[in-house]
């Protein structure tokens, strides 16, 4: 009986392969995803156009320019004067001007004595992208108040990702959602779709057993799934920097247990859905949406309404994400994230219980 | 007898270098009842939505209800009636919904859609039925009230895809009976179908095999011609050297 | 023994009563027809007797193993042939053929004299993907998969929908051949044309078994006068025919329309009342499945 399991996965694999559309998009998905969201959509600030206004070019205001200038974030875009600013702002010519006051090196000198000043500098940027805005003062800040700054109240520093790089956060999202995809939509469509075509029931009147047929069909969806897993691993690593201090590894083995979850929770839906737009359905509404919102992936956990909150704690991606997230980039081992660990160990066998016990051998 | 319908000339369409229908010539008179057969590909399919006006032939001329098949595909549209076995009503719209739908798309006016449906309810005796949805009537009336339908615009052809496949055969003979009723008063139905059970029911048959017309006559002088018994053996006798298909 | 002994089986699906207290039996080697139209049941029987539905009430046994509590065993004894296109449209003839050996855990070397005289014919396009054969040769592939492990009972439901007259009368050719192997069959079809081709027929209608018995045989189970009746004008006749004294029924039958009648009726009298038709004639003729079929629906 060995010999019709094999045949099975052969069957599996060759409706995969002759699929080459699917099969694409498969492939393509995560190497798009990984491109856009590392470097198109970032929320991270990088080449911010700076403008300066100095009525006096003064030794003082020309070392701050300077450091402007050098620093890789910015762009320095020349001097200009009052009235432009705002023209200047208005036609994306710049993102920020720094107006130095008229007795900027005055007042500086007052600030460090430790008198009372009136600012020295007034930043003025364009905010229409908020979160660039306030990284960008941020930096600005630091950059110019440079030398000056030893009597600073805070000391900040950025640990595990100190330039703060949004790919970082975005990569085991990514993870979390393209399983999703890959196992459980195509999994359960693949499914369904026998049920529609109606060669399940010759499948079923066969003398295999339902598990059998099961597990078949699992075999070569998780193959594909490894290897998408090492592409993106790979993107990650190469590609985007992330640093993957906690293990490749222990990465790699909490994934795998993701993905036969993953498996199972398209099972589950193939016992559920009749037709294979309703499996494209149920795969999208119940899991990609509660996996987009409520796993972290898009928006933090900690900003969610207290209700959403609990919600999200039955979504397994955001243990997957949140674990996958501690050994990238806080180069926690498997072991530190043993709670995410347990928690996606457990669904997974509630899952594929549930799923097994309902995948009967019968047409009811 | 003598007014024509559907005329049809060495209408030919070729989909590359394969000929589907190759230089067909036939025609139908009003109110006959004129089988189309053929075996799978033998070009009764592309023929008949040439003559529906959903395809152009590529060459050869052909009119139905008086429009050219060549130019006038949309004006034909308005001429027919279509009726599938597969495809017939909105099973989740009621009898009356179902009839206002197919009414707008021919473009009858409220009045109009109000007096014919009230019409065709009254004579399929379903006026209890007119709020019921289509997708809790038994099939036979399902079949029943998809030709009423198809004709609710008073076309002059009505073409029929195997009207009858899978009916019990009390409802397919109340069927057939709608259908000479229909026939008697002057429209024209054009049945397509590959079973020969079908056929005996047609006042006169054309048999299709690789694309040409090679049988045409009453079923009783086909079975007289090639000595059969029935339209299966005369359709057997045809179709054994078909090329295609197999 | 026999090869399916059914008792009282039924099955109902929600409201739908699908199979109301069927019973009957299929003797070894026999080719049994069920004969009904749509909705009769004959999907449903199928199902339970191939172990997919589980009865409500009844019992029934395939090859002498109960359809409730042997199922297993009977499911590596069957051969099944669902209404649909049950074969992977993307994998090609031959990859079928091996998967489904492989599904009953043969090869498909092992079977290949019982498959060949029906392989053979689609055997030249073993590399052509199953989704494009024609409607006879994706049949022919459909029946050599059931046939691959060898089962005693073969199990068809509907297998001539959607074929041409010249494939649908190759495929009882076969079936002919298959039944001489000693291969027990059980085929549906709402074709009544061909039930001549079954030993023995049950004709079904909406969950019940109307009658059954050789094709022969049912037909002389028919108890009234039937005659032929044309005239140039056959929508005409119907409504006139019908009015006539005598005359219990009239509806068409392909070119002609079939009259039952009392056992006192006069052909020569009805048409001396119906003179005003022209070329009217009648006939006595032997009554067909159909006939018997509608009388008993009517019953």
């Amino acid at each position: 009986m060995k010999n019709n399991f094999l045949s099975f996965v052969k069957k599996e694999s060759l409706h995969i392969l002759r699929d080459r559309r699917t099969m694409l998009i498969v492939v393509l998905i995560p190497i798009v995803l990984m491109v856009l969201f590392g470097f198109a959509i970032s929320t991270e600030v990088n080449d911010i156009k700076v403008a300066a206004v100095a009525p006096d070019r003064t030794d003082g205001v020309r070392d701050a320019v300077e450091r402007l200038a050098r620093n890789d974030y910015f762009t320095f875009c020349g001097y200009t004067d009052n009235r432009s600013i705002d023209a200047l702002l208005r036609s994306g010519k710049t993102d920020a001007v720094v107006v130095f006051a008229a007795d900027f090196d005055r007042r500086m000198q007052s600030a460090a004595s430790g008198l009372p000043s009136s600012p020295a500098i007034q930043l003025i940027l364009d905010a229409s992208n908020v979160n660039t805005a306030g990284a960008a003062t941020a930096y600005l800040q630091g950059v110019l108040l440079g030398a000056e700054s030893q009597q600073s109240l805070f000391e900040t520093r950025m640990l595990f990702n100190p330039q703060m790089k949004s790919a970082f956060n975005f990569v085991p999202g990514i993870m979390g959602l393209i399983f999703i995809l890959v196992c459980a939509m195509m999994t359960s469509v693949s499914i369904v779709r026998e049920k529609e075509v109606g060669t399940m029931e010759v499948l079923l009147v066969s003398p295999v057993r339902p598990f059998k047929i099961i597990f078949a069909k699992m075999i070569p969806y998780f193959a594909i799934s490894c290897c998408v897993l090492i592409l993106i691993l790979l993107l990650a690593r190469y590609l985007l920097g992330v640093p993957m201090s906690g293990g490749v590894a222990g990465i790699f083995s909490l994934s795998l247990l993701y993905l036969v979850l993953s498996l199972s929770l398209g099972l589950l839906v193939s016992t559920i859905a009749r037709t294979q737009v309703a499996a494209l359905l149920i795969s999208a509404m119940v899991m990609m949406m509660p996996i987009l919102m409520l796993s972290g992936m898009l928006f933090p956990i900690e900003n969610l309404p207290k209700f959403f909150q609990t919600v999200s704690l039955l979504v397994p991606t955001r243990w997957y994400i949140d674990a996958v997230r501690k050994m990238m980039i806080q180069g926690a081992s498997v072991v530190e994230v043993w709670q995410d660990c347990v928690i996606l160990f457990c669904m997974t066998a509630l899952v594929l219980g549930v799923s097994l016990k309902k995948f009967n051998d019968k047409l009811e | 007898m003598s007014d024509i319908v559907i005329s049809v000339r060495n209408l030919t369409k070729c989909f590359g270098d394969f000929v589907a229908v190759d230089h067909i010539s036939f025609d139908v008179y009003r109110g006959e009842i004129f089988g189309f057969l053929g075996a799978n590909g033998a070009g009764k399919t592309t023929a008949m939505r040439m003559l529906c006006g959903l395809s152009f032939p590529t060459s050869g001329e052909g009119s139905v209800a008086g429009c050219d098949v060549q130019c006038e595909g949309e004006r034909i549209k308005r001429h027919i009636g279509y009726m599938s076995q597969r495809f017939s009503l909105y099973n989740d719209l009621s009898v009356w919904e179902n009839m206002d739908l197919f009414a707008g798309i021919y473009g009858l006016s409220k009045k109009e859609t109000a007096e014919r449906a009230a019409e065709l309810l009254a004579k399929l005796d379903f006026v209890s039925e007119r709020d019921t949805l289509v997708g809790a009537l038994p099939l036979g009336w399902k079949q029943k009230l998809s030709f009423a339908i198809a004709t609710i615009h008073r076309p002059e052809v009505v073409f029929l895809d195997e009207p009858t496949g899978g009916v019990d055969p009390v409802t397919r003979r109340q069927f057939w009976e709608m259908i000479y009723e229909a026939a008697d008063a002057g429209t024209t139905i054009f049945v397509t179908t590959h079973y020969m059970d079908e056929a005996e029911y047609c006042s006169r048959v054309s048999i299709m095999v690789d694309g040409v017309v090679r049988a045409l006559d009453t079923p009783a002088r086909l079975k007289q011609q090639f000595a059969a018994g029935s339209m299966d053996e005369v359709f057997r006798i045809l179709a054994r050297g078909a090329r295609r298909g197999e | 023994m026999n090869a399916i002994d059914i008792q009282s089986l039924s099955k109902r699906f929600g409201r739908v009563q699908a199979l109301d207290a069927v019973s009957f039996s299929v003797g070894k080697g026999e080719l049994f027809g069920l004969i009904g139209p749509d909705g009769a049941g004959k999907t449903t029987l199928f199902r339970l007797l191939t172990t997919l539905l589980t009865p409500n009430s009844g019992t029934a046994s395939v090859d002498g193993f109960d359809i409730v509590n042997d199922y297993l065993s009977i499911r590596s004894r069957v051969g099944y042939m669902p209404g649909r296109f049950s074969l992977y449209p993307d994998l090609t003839v031959e990859e079928n053929l091996d998967f489904f050996a492989a599904l009953f855990g043969v090869r498909a070397r092992e079977s290949y004299d019982l498959v060949a005289p029906i392989y053979k014919q689609i055997e030249p396009f073993r590399k052509r993907r199953a989704g494009k054969l024609s409607g006879g040769m994706k049949q022919k592939l459909a029946l050599s998969c059931a046939l691959i492990h060898r089962p005693s009972v073969l199990f068809l439901d509907e297998p001539t929908t959607g074929v041409d007259a010249v494939s649908r009368s190759e495929f009882w050719d076969m079936l002919a051949s298959l039944q001489q192997k000693g291969i027990t069959i059980l085929v549906s079809t709402p074709y009544m044309d061909e039930a001549s081709r079954c030993d023995r027929i049950a004709l079904c209608n909406e969950g019940h078994i109307l009658g059954i018995d050789t094709p022969n045989d049912i037909v002389r189970r028919f108890d009234a006068p039937l005659y032929a009746v044309r005239a140039s004008n056959m929508y005409a006749l119907l409504s006139a025919a019908r009015r006539i004294e005598g005359v219990a029924e009239c509806y068409p039958f392909g070119e002609v329309h079939h009259l039952v009648t009392d056992r006192g009726f006069d052909p020569s009298r009805f048409l001396g009342q119906l003179n005003e038709l022209d070329d009217l004639s009648i006939e006595p003729v032997v009554p067909t499945i159909e006939d018997i079929f509608i009388k008993w629906m009517k019953r």
